[in-house]
């Protein structure tokens, strides 16, 4: 380290051919399940998610059309309460935190400078477990046992007695599947987060995106272990007959609740902190400016993250629990909307000081803040305990819940599409369409979801099949059901958007929007290692270095980013290591190989995942002695490696 | 444009020669350990918060068969302390080089380990109640079966860190998997004691 002559070369000179060969996964079937390249990771969350997405929509559908008018006969009431269970469940965790994470997955390497995720053939274990997890809880419509007891699954009617299929055991059994993958997921990132961004990347030039998944990476983290507690005594309980929630036996069904909100509030913030991020990053970009108050923005997002843990208890209200812990977790529910409201003006700032663009993500984005504001109102009213009481368990709590989650995360993650797909593509989506698809699914939100609130005054209680003719509730629902309608409409049209731009769309060129950050110093698509040399940032947003505009806002130092020159690394899958806090260049990480291994993994716990939900012990022991036969394997060291290995320096003048 | 506005010599230089980054304590592969043990540790104060929610609502005696017996209990609880302080001297070995010392620590961490599973089986034959008795047995089932299958998975790290270090896969620099696979084991114990206390000692203090 004594030595330190520079060794950078412009990006011109860098030995492309010599990077290809390293990085590029063959294209070959052992290629396509043992590659371990965060972009193609990426893509597969963000396609497998989003056919989550399309699933979770149609059981909506169909429930919408069962909704439509009084006294329908589409769904019987067994088959409505597994309808809006797996509705429940396919979007809050297997379609809105995944999705997230295909954007995290994809962009961050490509934000932060970096060739790769910190922990490749981890990310690859998380995608397959994700995948399998999903193909298991939907083995069981096909068995006429899907769960049945809503997404939150209260105790006791989760139990043997009450509900004696298999469908709550596959949801117990589900949700312990998938918090595996999340969690190894979280670890990715936050590993990624400390050692990965490039040289100069201080934890104060880190795109606003990045705090976004980090914050939630921690929050599951810390969360995340409470749905498995709470899901291992449920399966305990039901197969063998043990007592956590029973009455009977010294249980108490208030133990779930408890366990599952202890999870489920941070899992909100889980799914919409890192949606947030991806505004912070567009608003800026259509505002021809840098974000307003970046360090506020930062800050409010780890405060949100962390006061998520402290109001778990405002799901309860109405259980009977003492009234000094109502009043404690209804101050904090109120305290928690201030950082919220901070990145709020935040982005209006930006808009206002700055020249907006009204392109399609824009259009996304705007339309983002406005059903962020409906949604954060009628949540901030029930957190007001006896408003929670006249309200709770009817359609109001749904017309809430849908705001905030289709406002925060459906709208940031179309907005994120139409931003960042040209990146992934190659290609720009069509802007006509791409108008007409918000506005098709703006207006189709807010017919389905608006009424809603009225239905709940109204008194129509959630998670009811049908409801008689006469009391006034036709309609709302009608107008509930073509909203919805609608709105299904407007997915369509970008599905068809998205198709039509990979035949016919225009190219997008490595910056389309003419942004600030790292990932669109890069082609469009990226090549396999990212960057062919590595770069070294000395602002938030680098390529607008010399912008008069980023130089006014106080950016930019004295220092100017190196964006197209910098060190190579080709004497391996090689990457730089920095500093957590300062991101000072520390050491070159060896990045591993292709590996079947996670996949292999991931196989022996669908195994012992089958085993247990159909007792089926010797299945479930053998995926168990598999999974530790694979993570030796996996563990298991290539060979020894020199402790120090020189920056390669190609000949001056060698392409 | 001025001179400055073209990034090309960055002021900073970058080194000629790094350090390898993998395989040395703080590298990425290090903290994943040390996340991964943090949400373990959350399971646990999870599932042991659990136990204090249903003993503080409790109806009756809790445990309904009155306090488990330490007889067994105590030993085990010595026997895997004194494991942890075996191993940290094994690890202390090949800090200075020495194999022998490594090998003969980790052998008497994994004996002390087995003999501790034994223990606790024989220790789950005698109690006077079982996983269906009432939440009381439940928990205790759960939570001391949720510990015996983290020891079992740190016996199956401590072999496989034997089996390099019988191989003399290891030096003084360079030996992150002996620290890691410490690291587990120490976080096993750390969550022993806490078990311990709170089954076998609290229902004793009131
Ligand atoms: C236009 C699209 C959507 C429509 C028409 C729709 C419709 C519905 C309907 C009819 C219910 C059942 C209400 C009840 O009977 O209580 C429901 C529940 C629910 N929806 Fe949606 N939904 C849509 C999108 C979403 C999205 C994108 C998410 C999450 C990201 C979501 C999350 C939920 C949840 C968590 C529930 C509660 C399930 C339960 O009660 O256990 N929905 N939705």
């Amino acid at each position: 380290m004594a030595v330190t002559a520079p060794v950078t070369v412009p990006a011109a000179e860098a030995p492309i051919e010599e990077l290809h060969r390293l990085w590029e996964t063959p294209h070959t079937l052992y290629g396509a399940l043992a590659t371990v390249d965060h972009k193609k990771i990426g893509k597969r969350y963000l396609v497998t998610a989003f056919v989550f997405l399309l699933v979770g929509g149609l059981e909506a559908a169909v429930m919408r059309v069962q909704l439509a008018a009084p006294g329908m006969r589409v769904l019987g009431p067994e088959a409505y309460n597994q309808y809006f269970s797996m509705h429940g469940l396919t979007m809050i965790i297997w379609y809105a935190s995944p999705i997230l994470s295909g954007f995290s997955n994809y962009l961050w390497p490509l934000m932060i400078g970096a060739r790769d995720m910190a922990y490749p053939r981890v990310n690859a274990l998380s995608y397959w477990t994700f995948l399998l997890s999903g193909i298991f809880l939907y083995t069981s419509p096909f068995l006429g046992q899907a769960p049945n007891d809503g997404w939150f699954g209260y105790a006791p009617y989760s139990l043997q007695l009450y509900d004696p299929g298999l469908n709550m055991d596959f949801y117990a059994l589900g949700l312990i599947f998938i918090t595996i993958s999340t969690t190894v997921g979280a670890i990715n990132f936050i590993g990624t987060i400390m050692k990965m961004r490039c040289p100069g990347m201080s934890l104060n030039r880190l795109p606003l995106f990045l705090y976004g998944t980090m914050t939630a990476s921690f929050s599951i983290v810390f969360a995340l272990p409470a749905l498995t507690a709470a899901c291992v005594f449920l399966y305990f309980e039901r197969r063998f007959g043990m007592h956590f929630y029973d009455v009977a036996h010294q249980g108490n069904p208030l133990l779930w609740q408890h366990l599952f909100w202890i999870f489920g509030h941070p899992w909100v913030y889980i799914i919409v902190l890192p949606a947030m991020g991806m505004i912070s990053e567009i608003i800026p970009t259509f505002s021809r400016r840098p974000i307003v108050g970046y360090p506020m923005v930062a800050l409010s997002t780890v405060a949100t993250g962390i006061i998520g843990f402290g109001v778990w208890v405002h799901h309860m209200f109405a259980t009977g629990i003492p009234p000094i812990a109502a009043s404690y977790f209804s101050g904090a529910s109120f305290l928690i909307t201030l950082p919220s409201a901070v990145a709020v003006v935040a982005w209006i700032a930006t808009v206002w000081t700055g020249r907006p663009v009204l392109k399609t993500p824009m259009m996304f984005a705007l339309g983002f803040i406005v059903l962020f504001v409906v949604g954060g109102v009628s949540g901030v009213v029930t957190a007001a305990v006896p408003f929670d009481w006249q309200v709770t368990d009817t359609y109001f709590v749904v017309a809430h819940l849908h705001y905030v989650l289709v406002g925060i995360n459906v709208f940031a993650v179309m907005a994120g599409f139409y931003y960042w797909l040209p990146k992934m593509t190659g290609r720009l989506l069509d802007e006509r369409l791409g108008q007409a698809n918000f506005w098709t699914m703006f207006i189709g939100m807010n017919l389905a979801f608006f009424p809603m609130h009225i239905a709940g005054l109204l008194g129509m209680p959630r998670r009811i099949y049908t409801y008689p003719a006469g009391v006034g509730l036709g309609a709302v629902n009608l107008l509930e059901t073509i909203g919805a309608y609608i709105f299904a409409l407007g997915v369509l049209l970008f599905v068809i958007n998205f198709f039509w731009s990979l035949r016919a769309g225009e190219p997008a060129g490595s910056n389309p929007w003419d942004a600030g950050t790292l990932e669109w110093a890069s082609t469009s698509p990226p090549p396999p290692f990212n960057f062919a040399v590595l770069p070294t940032v000395r602002s938030r947003n680098p390529l607008w270095e010399g912008h008069p505009g980023a130089t006014a806002e106080g950016e930019v130092g004295p220092e100017r980013s190196s964006v197209f020159r910098g060190p190579v690394l080709d004497r391996g899958r090689e990457t730089l290591a920095t500093s957590p806090l300062e991101g000072h260049t520390m050491a070159q990480q060896l990045m591993p190989e292709d590996s079947l291994w996670p996949l292999l993994l991931a196989l022996g716990l669908t195994a012992a995942f089958y085993g247990f939900v159909f007792s089926v012990w010797w299945l479930a022991c053998a995926g168990i002695v598999w999974v530790a036969i694979s993570l030796g394997a996996w563990l298991w060291p290539t060979g020894d490696e020199a402790d120090e290995r020189p920056v390669h320096l190609p000949a001056p003048g060698v392409a | 444009m001025t001179a400055r506005a073209m990034p090309t010599a960055l002021p900073t230089a970058m080194p000629t020669a790094l350090p390898i980054g993998n395989g040395v304590p703080r590298s990425p592969g290090w903290w994943a350990l040390i996340w991964t043990i943090a949400t373990e540790a959350c399971l646990f104060a999870y599932l042991l918060f659990s136990y204090y929610y249903l003993a503080s609502q409790a109806r009756g005696p809790w445990p309904s068969t009155g306090p488990l017996s330490l007889t067994l209990a105590i030993p085990q609880t010595c026997l895997l302390v004194a494991s942890s302080v075996v191993y940290w001297w094994g690890e202390k070995g090949i800090e200075r080089g020495d194999q022998g010392r490594l090998r003969l620590g980790l052998l008497v961490t994994f004996i002390m380990g087995v003999v501790f599973l034994i223990l606790e089986g024989l220790d789950w034959n005698n109690q006077p109640f079982t996983a269906k008795t009432d939440a009381f047995g439940s928990l205790y089932y759960t939570i001391t079966g949720f510990h015996g299958a983290h020891v079992i998975v740190g016996l199956l790290l401590n072999l496989i860190v034997q089996i390099w270090a019988w191989r003399g896969t290891f030096t003084r620099e360079r030996h992150l998997a002996v620290t890691n696979a410490g690291m587990y084991w120490h976080f096993v114990d750390v969550v022993w004691l806490f078990v311990f206390t709170t089954f076998y000692l609290t229902p004793r203090w009131g």
